[in-house]
């Protein structure tokens, strides 16, 4: 592996507070803390996972950092480059750089269009090609990612789960990007093909040197396709590390239970593994706890959780993690 | 190169219980290549969304019925004048309230005007301001309401609101005073009719919209770089088209009806050139001396009215599959 040391993606203290209107009659509007205060990088061709539960800022996370959705506060930095302030027009050559797979095979591919348009859309919106060159580079794509040249001319409805998040692949790597947000790519597929997709973005990021930012839930997936991993809980980043080292040198609570609940195939070595069961609920994020996010349901909380909200500290190796008590 | 293998069928039967691993290699042939399945492979021929609209729309036996009518009636209107030896304002005095005959099918009205001619012509018009009418009403509502859906907020509640108070004065209100000041004639019944009723076809539009805006494949088109107006009218439109074809379709008839209505006020057409309605109008006092007169338009409106609204019901079932009952 090729370590380099530029920063493709850089965010900083990056936030998303979502506005929550009561009613008509009440004043008092509550902001839902998304994505609270989240700081990472990633290297140019290296893929950093984000994993964390269902409704804890991931894909808000994700769909910020491309500016689908406008940042409350903080900064993105691509190659250098602040986009957080730019208008439509100026954000369109970052654009073409950022791309985005979706979480849902069914919802992200427009019904009304054909393969081919859908693919070619991207190439429609920069102007990229038109004529021959357009159906020579999406004949190109379709085949790139393993769909056939005789479906391009067929509808989203009439493919499978596997094929459509295929074309969603190949939509996306039509303005060949530097960078793409893989937002639970394969959670909506069924495990056989969750297995082919993965190798497919692995053989792309080799082929042409993409950098992913691979959102997901399936842990065991995560430790296999990411350089680094970050363990997201209530709109904040608790821990952050290389692969490896996350993954056999845990150190916050969190993180600890999170990947205790990972099934082990071996009904021997399972019995033998001790799993974390955590009490209670994850609080509302209308209505998180003061101090640390994660003291209601934190074994080893102390009174400094209550107080202070923990702020992620190297504890070496590049490895960060925000809790009080870890030193 | 996979090698593809098939099991040959044993002596002794197909249900042989030896595990796969004591297969003796006798057993196996190997297959052609042109033997291979493709298990990737499409059978259903590819067929678009208005494929299988009209698939559908064939098998609704009231719609197809409809469907011929409007033809039959729209190609009569273009053609039938050309080959009659009457013209709509050719009078005949000495030939005047003459019943239906070989010569005249319908009759002759009291200046021995050729009613069947004549309804031909009010077909023209007719028809013409229903399909006009109906299509500057799509444009207006699509535009309205696209544009107050995917913008929303401010936007959405000012469009609205000016709906809102737009639909709190009666429609005839607003036609009467067009019409008056306009003058009596095609442009000005088109201006009238298109006034107020694109407001129906824009909250179709507006609800549409607002449904499919949150979807994953417009946040896409967003990821790509699409332009909000390209969201709006490549991805958006497109997706509510079916809901705003039926409610255009049926703008046609009521179009057609408020024509009629304002020529048999005598407000509408302006004599010689005859509508249904100003026909059905001119009928008035011989209704019981001559009841052909104001049969034959009649019949013209009613039958135009239940095919264009078969034909709507058919749209909207075909269209919209999940609206079916």
């Amino acid at each position: 592996m090729t370590q380099t040391t530029e920063n493709l993606i850089e965010v900083k203290h990056l936030k998303k507070y979502f506005d929550v209107k009561k009613g008509l009659f009440s004043r008092s509007d509550r902001q839902l803390k998304a994505v609270d205060d989240i700081s990472f990088s990633i290297k140019k061709g290296e893929t950093l996972g984000l994993v964390g539960e269902s409704g804890c800022g991931k894909t808000t996370a994700g769909r910020t950092l491309l500016r689908l959705y406008e940042p409350t506060s903080g900064q993105i930095l691509f190659q250098g480059a602040p986009l957080e302030n730019l208008k439509h027009s100026e954000l369109l050559p970052y654009r073409k750089k950022m791309q985005m797979i979706f979480q849902d095979p069914y919802a992200s591919l427009d019904p009304r269009m054909t393969v081919g348009e859908i693919i070619g859309d991207p190439l429609d919106v920069h102007r990229i090609c038109k004529g021959k060159d357009r159906s020579d580079r999406i004949r190109e794509l379709v085949e790139l990612v393993g769909l056939k040249r005789d479906h391009i001319n067929r509808y989203p409805h009439e493919f499978s789960g596997g094929q459509r998040q295929r074309i969603g692949i190949a939509r996306a790597l039509a303005v060949e990007p530097e960078f793409i947000v893989c937002d639970e790519p394969i959670s909506a597929l069924d495990v056989s093909i969750q297995a082919q997709v993965v190798n497919m973005l692995e053989d792309l990021q080799e082929r042409f040197g993409l950098t992913y930012l691979f959102i997901s839930h399936d842990l065991s997936m995560v430790r296999h396709i990411s350089h680094k991993v970050g363990v997201m809980y209530l709109g904040s980043l608790v821990e952050i590390a290389d692969a490896h080292e996350l993954y056999t040198n845990m150190q916050h609570p969190y993180t600890k239970a999170l990947l205790s609940a990972v099934p082990i195939p071996d009904p021997d070595l399972a019995e033998k593994s001790k799993r974390i069961h955590l009490q209670g609920d994850v609080p509302s994020p209308l209505d998180p706890p003061p101090g640390c996010a994660f003291q209601t349901r934190c074994a080893y909380a102390v009174a400094a959780c209550r107080e202070a909200k923990p702020a992620l500290k190297d504890v070496g190796n590049g490895h960060q993690v925000a809790c009080h008590i870890v030193s | 190169m996979i090698h593809t293998a098939r099991m040959k069928e044993r002596e002794d039967g197909p249900f042989s219980t030896s595990a796969a691993g004591d297969l003796p290699d006798d057993l196996f042939e190997k297959l052609d290549e042109s033997d291979r399945q493709d298990n990737e492979e499409i059978t259903r021929p590819s067929k678009s969304y208005w494929q299988d609209a009209w698939a559908r729309f064939r098998k609704d036996p009231l719609a197809m019925i409809g469907l011929c009518v409007i033809i039959v009636m729209a190609v009569a209107a273009i053609f039938g004048p050309i080959f009659s030896e009457y013209t709509y304002d050719g009078q005949n005095l000495e030939n005047g309230n003459h019943p239906p005959s070989a010569e005249h099918w319908f009759g002759t009205d009291k200046f021995g005007r050729d009613i069947f001619v004549r309804t031909l012509y009010g077909a023209r018009i007719s028809l013409l301001i229903g399909f006009v009418a109906a299509a500057i009403n799509m444009v207006i509502g699509i535009i309205y309401g696209g544009i107050s859906g995917y913008f929303g907020g401010r936007v959405d509640m000012l469009l609205m609101r000016i709906v809102d108070i737009m639909i709190g004065v009666p429609d005839l209100l607003y036609i009467i005073l067009v019409m008056m000041f306009l003058g009596n004639s095609i442009q000005s019944i088109l201006i009238a009719l298109c006034l107020t009723s694109w407001i129906g076809t824009a909250r179709i539009v507006r609800s549409q919209v607002v449904t499919l805006k949150h979807q994953e494949y417009a946040l896409a088109a967003r990821a790509i770089g699409s332009s909000n107006l390209r969201i709006l009218f490549k991805h958006l439109i497109p997706n509510s088209i079916g809901p705003i074809i039926v409610t255009v379709t049926f703008l046609v008839p009521s179009a057609i009806f408020s024509e009629a209505f304002l020529s048999f006020l005598g407000i509408g057409i302006q004599v010689p050139i005859a509508s249904w309605g100003t026909l059905v109008n001119d009928a008035i006092p011989t209704l019981f001396t001559q009841p052909y007169q104001m049969l034959f338009p009649a019949l013209a409106i009613s039958i135009t009215m239940f095919a264009l609204n078969f034909i709507g019901d058919g749209l909207r079932d075909a269209l919209d599959p999940r609206l079916k009952k």
